[in-house]
């Protein structure tokens, strides 16, 4: 009468059923950060079943020990208030558990906000991956190229996305190179990733934003940094100039295939500050800051475009620029 | 607006489901006037006070809802069992997991526990109905309001479609310019104010009327569950009322909270949202511990172990339960530190369950354990609820949910708490409480087979949605390529969603099938319990009590049953009672129609409403009927028929 | 009913005094309402945008007379609680009268002032911390609406009633009420008149 054996045999079949299925893509990285949170993860499942065990042990136990019998009848339970001893092992145990489960989260979730580790001391690549109603849309500053729906990046170096968002709340996400993170209109978010081996991979929005949600799908195809560079000077020979109006209509498209320009949407439509907001729940952040000074703002050539629109256009996403934060913002445009 | 516009069309399934909500209407009316029932309804239901009663009235809207939202998850499902699907279109699909949401948590799970608290509150404390029995009618019948509006939606003007979070910039009315929106804020917001005043009109019960001798610390733990729920729920429903405020503000008149320009923030939205969100899980949750409590000690024969340490933890979660609202969005980019903070409170939450988990299971020690159906719900729910809790852990840690945020993983694991947590404890009440209020048990054999259609499908439908989530399905997708492989899981989960179905069905059909042939109950006390409501005959009198029980230690009528002490020797003397009024149905009435023109933006109709409801409620505060009594010789008739002997 | 003789007459029966309780708890839940209306507030107040800052529309003069009369309100509303003790019928209507006029003067200067604002060009739509000032000053306001309604209703009763357990129940969670709108707007004056006037 107990109900272990029917999911024993589910667990269990599920097991074969998935190794002779797909793979599961959150366990397989390409990147340190992905790996990272995948050894996360196994860590917190491999405790996670052990708890299970214990649980399930003593469950197994009480229902087979002390279920209602012919031969115990007349039986009459006895009267327990409980036990101080046992109540306390079984405070104190869970929290030990979950001390150790803080450390592990604070540890990994500090590694996989920044740099990956030995990659500190390369120049970052940076790409800009903005979404707009459903497409994604790559500008990469500094070869001035820009993409729609794919991203070509170079192994071995770190890549610094900076995510935002033309509308509604999107979250950027290639499983196999790093966690999601939101992009939102109003702000900048960052995520560090390297690609330590080529290949193809499925990067998309996680977060519900409408009917196109499902199809806003994008690959992300890392390579070699010389057939990166290749492809770098391919885009910007071949591909089209992007215009602002064009862009706009662009904006307004809701779906498309792959693009390629050999300008970026930044000149004319610049990113959201990077400040956060502040919200007396929504803390700033300090390491945003100290990237600062790693890499130059990549838009230094249009810097007077950036000062000029930021705060005059009443139809660009407004930064909020409390008052004690002002110097900070004129920093952040030189 | 166009009159075309005003009625959802275009889409088959809309026009079968109007088809269908005009023949039940039909159907409804013709038999309440071809069995010359209308008076009885008005008299016996509409304007009833009694807690018994509002307690039905609740689980019957509960058990209609959870229709409603199964029948939403079906369509899910099968939109998703394969490939390429092309059942729902996305906007459909978009429409049907919002208001699966919406009904199901806030339309089916809290009414059903209302609808227990109702019944079974007064009756555990030994008291004759709740302090304020106006007022819980008034609760009941704007939830129903609210309700009511927003099922209206999907046939009149469309569903809201942005999640049940609603989250913005995407419920703005730029990008959700249907009035589906605007019917999510106005819907919740009046059946919202109908839960804050049962949670004001639960505390003074609880706290101001029990029978004399039961102190705080010989409550049973229903009780004590439902006075920790009904505190959050005065600390977190205000934060929904405002929000929701804001967006009916901002979708309505312009403002610009939430907006993109001119200062509006986005996410202030997600976190005021999830300051409610997060302790509104537990106002479903905490219940159900204390119906398990209940039922675990009652057919164990024993009373709970660690009776302190259960009541402090549930203190304790209750406090953690404000303390953790952004770890719904730890993808937000706020930083590691205070994710860090955040994942640290919510894996805190694991210890007080923890501590719940093992009390329950030394519960079971040395007892003896008859495997009755709702026993069967509260033990299955340990090992189901067991795994929603230790994937809530993995959640909490905040660099590991950067890859399960969002997708199907978190909908496993939500699913794998609320359902053990609150449909089993909900199920599993009303099963064991059945008999208290209608006189007969529900079948135990059509019980059990139900419940294992239910647990293993439950298993079925969500197992396959861990793995489904590590493979890099999204939550809220409608659709999927066959290269992405999630085609085998999906139309297993799909066979399992079949299976919970089937396991419902039995469940309502067990409902007929008893009230037809199973044998009454002429002890009151069908499962040899010990908490005072079986101490009342069943079904219970209007009055509850003949006479007020005096209480000496905790599980009181178990005490007095086998020291054979009765539990009180005052005689009987005449007893007070409120009179029914049919006020809080017509004030449910016009809140209803309120709603229904802000929806739609009507200014002169919601003013004329609006007046409506003031003036109602002024007639109420004029109201000086003091209620009527009961006579002595009424009461020891009563009492005689019901228990078939003498007093 | 049991009556309670020893108790003043609002805590007279086991109605009464559970009445005032719940009444309590729903001020706790009003103190969440307005915390978070409050919390909105500090979170949006300096995202004006293009439209003006509170410093640039913030008025002391009005401010301060609205501030005077429901504090006054306040006061005679106690007092009025006080007549009802002694069971001064007459003198405790005529103090309820001049709490309710006192909250309608408020309550004109108040619509005033948003018409002053409106005038400005300020709307609820103008910026995130126009449309927070209006929301958490309207909701205010609206709670002196309801008081107002709600407080000539009981007058009425008292009228046609006399002082009795009933409504002497009634004026007295009715006091709750009004003192606690008072708390509120100290908090409204202090944090948002006077630190957007610094």
């Amino acid at each position: 009468m107990n109900k272990r054996g029917p999911l024993f045999a589910l667990l269990l079949s599920f097991t074969l059923l998935l190794s002779g299925c797909s793979s599961l893509t959150v366990l397989d990285p390409k990147g340190p950060a992905a790996r990272t949170l995948s050894d996360t993860i196994i860590f917190s499942i491999l405790m996670m079943v052990g708890i299970l065990a214990v649980v399930y042990a003593l469950y197994i136990f009480m229902l087979t020990k002390y279920r209602a019998k012919k031969s115990n009848e007349g039986y009459e339970p006895p009267h327990e208030e409980g036990n101080k001893w046992l109540e306390i092992l079984w405070t104190a145990i869970p929290i030990l558990i979950v001390a150790v489960l803080s450390v592990v989260t604070v540890k990994t979730t500090v590694a996989v906000e920044n740099v990956p580790e030995g990659y500190e001391n390369q120049e970052p690549l940076v790409i800009y991956a903005s979404s707009s109603n459903w497409k994604w849309h790559f500008s990469y500053p500094e070869e001035g190229i820009e993409t729609v729906n794919y991203v070509n990046i170079p192994t071995h170096r770190p890549i610094e996305f900076r995510l935002y968002s033309f509308g509604t709340i999107s979250s950027f996400w290639i499983p196999q190179l790093h966690g999601q993170k939101y992009a939102m209109s109003d702000m900048i978010t960052k995520l560090n990733m390297v690609a330590d081996e080529p290949g193809s991979m499925m990067g998309r929005n996680a977060n519900f934003n409408g009917e196109g949600f499902a199809h806003m799908e994008f690959e992300a195809l890392a390579m070699s940094s010389t057939e990166y560079d290749k492809w770098v000077q391919d885009v910007t020979e071949t591909a089209p100039e992007l215009k602002e109006d064009e862009f706009k209509k662009l904006l307004e498209t809701a779906h498309v295939g792959r693009m390629s320009f050999s300008n970026t949407h930044l000149e004319f439509s610049p990113p959201p500050s990077e400040d956060h907001h502040h919200g007396g729940d929504v803390n700033g952040n300090e390491e945003h800051q100290d990237h600062k000074d790693v890499h130059p703002d990549p838009a230094t050539t249009e810097e007077t475009e950036f000062d000029s629109e930021t705060n005059v256009d009443p139809n660009e996403p407004l930064p909020n620029f409390p008052a004690e934060e002002s110097p900070n913002h004129q920093h952040d445009g030189h | 607006m166009k009159w075309d516009e005003f009625f959802v069309t275009g889409d088959p399934l809309i026009y079968g489901a109007m088809v269908s909500i005009v023949l039940v209407s039909l159907a409804i009316l013709f038999g309440l006037t071809y069995y010359k029932k209308w008076g009885y309804m008005w008299r016996e239901w509409l304007t009833t006070v009694d807690h018994k009663k509002i307690g039905v009235m609740y689980i019957i809207c509960a058990l209609i809802m959870l229709f409603r939202g199964g029948v939403d998850a079906l369509m899910m499902r099968a939109q998703t069992a394969a490939p390429e699907m092309k059942f729902l279109t996305g906007q459909h699909y978009n429409e049907v997991f919002t208001t699966h949401g919406v009904i199901m948590i806030l339309f089916m799970a809290m009414p059903f526990i209302f609808g227990l608290m109702n019944v079974i509150i007064p009756l555990q404390i030994g008291a004759r109905d709740v302090a304020f029995p106006k007022l819980n009618a008034i609760s009941f019948w704007l939830f129903f309001a609210g309700a009511m509006l927003f099922n209206i939606s999907f046939v009149i003007g469309g569903s809201p479609d942005a999640g049940w979070s609603a989250y913005f910039p995407l419920a703005s009315i730029e990008f959700s310019p249907t009035v589906g929106n605007n019917y999510y804020s106005l819907a919740l917001q009046i059946s919202g104010i109908g839960t804050l005043l049962t949670g004001v009109n639960f505390i003074v019960t609880i706290l101001k009327m029990r029978a004399p001798g039961m102190t705080l610390m010989r409550m049973p733990m229903f009780t004590w569950s439902v006075l920790i729920t009904c505190v959050i729920i005065i600390f977190a429903f205000p934060v929904l009322t405002i929000a929701l405020l804001l967006m009916m503000f901002d979708r309505v008149f312009g403002s610009q909270f939430f907006t993109m320009s001119n200062g509006g923030m986005d996410m202030l939205w997600a976190n005021l949202f999830w300051v409610w969100g997060h302790p509104e899980v537990y106002i479903v949750i905490l219940p159900a511990f204390g119906i398990f409590s209940e039922i675990i000690s009652t057919f164990s024969k024993k009373n709970l172990y660690g009776y302190g340490s259960m009541v402090f933890s549930m203190v304790i979660i209750s406090a953690l339960s404000f303390l953790v609202w952004a770890h719904h969005f730890y993808t937000m980019g706020q930083g590691a530190m205070v994710n860090g903070f955040f994942s640290i409170t919510t894996m805190a939450i694991a210890v007080p369950t923890g501590v719940k988990i093992f009390n329950w299971l030394f519960t079971l020690r040395k007892g003896r354990i008859s495997f009755t159906t709702p026993m069967l719900y509260s033990l299955a729910f340990i090992p189901i609820f067991t795994i929603g809790g230790v994937t809530g852990v993995m959640l909490a840690m905040a660099s590991a949910d950067y890859q399960y945020h969002n997708t199907m993983f978190l909908v496993a694991h939500f699913h794998y708490v609320l359902i053990p947590g609150a449909v089993f404890a909900v199920i599993a009440g009303f099963h064991y409480w059945f008999p208290k209020v209608f006189g007969f048990r529900l079948n135990e054999k059509l019980g059990k087979i139900a419940f294992w259609f239910i647990a293993i499908s439950f298993n079925v439908t969500f197992f396959p949605m861990f793995f489904l989530g590590l493979m890099g399905m999204t939550r809220r997708t409608y659709t999927y390529s066959a290269e992405t492989g999630f085609g085998p899981l999906n139309m297993l989960s799909m066979v399992g969603a079949v299976g919970l179905a089937i396991g419902f069905v039995i469940l309502v059909y067990n409902i007929y099938w008893s009230t037809r042939y199973e044998p009454r109950d002429k002890t009151g006390d069908p499962w040899d319990a010990r908490a005072l409501e079986w101490s009342t005959p069943s079904p219970v009198p209007v009055y509850n009590f003949a006479v007020t029980p005096q209480v000496k230690g905790r599980d009181a009528y178990w005490f007095s049953k086998k020291n054979n002490e009765p539990l009180s020797d005052e005689k009987i003397t005449k007893i007070h009672m409120p009179s029914n009024t049919g006020k809080p149905f017509i004030l449910g009435i016009a809140f209803f129609f309120l709603g229904f023109f802000l929806v739609f933006s009507w200014w002169i109709p919601s003013i004329v409403a609006g007046v409506a409801v003031l003036i109602i409620m002024a007639t109420m505060s004029f109201d000086r009927d003091h209620g009527y009594y009961i006579p002595v010789e009424e009461i020891v008739q009563t009492e005689q028929k019901l228990r078939g002997d003498t007093v | 009913m049991k009556i309670d003789a020893t108790q003043p007459l609002e805590y007279g029966t086991e109605e009464n005094r559970n009445r005032i309780f719940g009444f309590w708890l729903f001020l706790g839940a009003e103190i969440a309402l307005f915390a978070t209306l409050f919390t909105v507030y500090f979170v949006l107040v300096n995202r004006f945008a293009s439209g003006p800052s509170g410093a640039e529309i913030f008025e002391i003069t009005p401010v301060l007379l609205e501030t005077f009369l429901l504090l006054t309100s306040s006061f005679t509303i106690g007092l009025a609680v006080h007549a009802m003790r002694l069971g001064l019928k007459k003198q405790m209507m005529i103090f309820m009268v001049i709490t309710l006029l006192l909250g309608a003067g408020f309550l004109g200067i108040e619509i005033f002032e948003f018409f002053t604002y409106v005038h400005e060009g300020v709307t609820l739509s103008t910026s995130a911390f126009a449309s927070s000032l209006f929301t958490l000053l309207g909701t205010h306001g609206a709670h002196v609406t309801f008081g107002l309604l709600w407080g000539t209703a009981i007058l009425i009763q008292l009228k046609k009633h006399g002082l009795d357990h009933s409504t002497a129940n009634k004026s007295f969670i009715f006091s709750l009420y009004w003192h606690f709108l008072d708390v509120v707007w100290i908090f409204i004056f202090s944090f948002v008149y006077l630190k957007g006037l610094m």
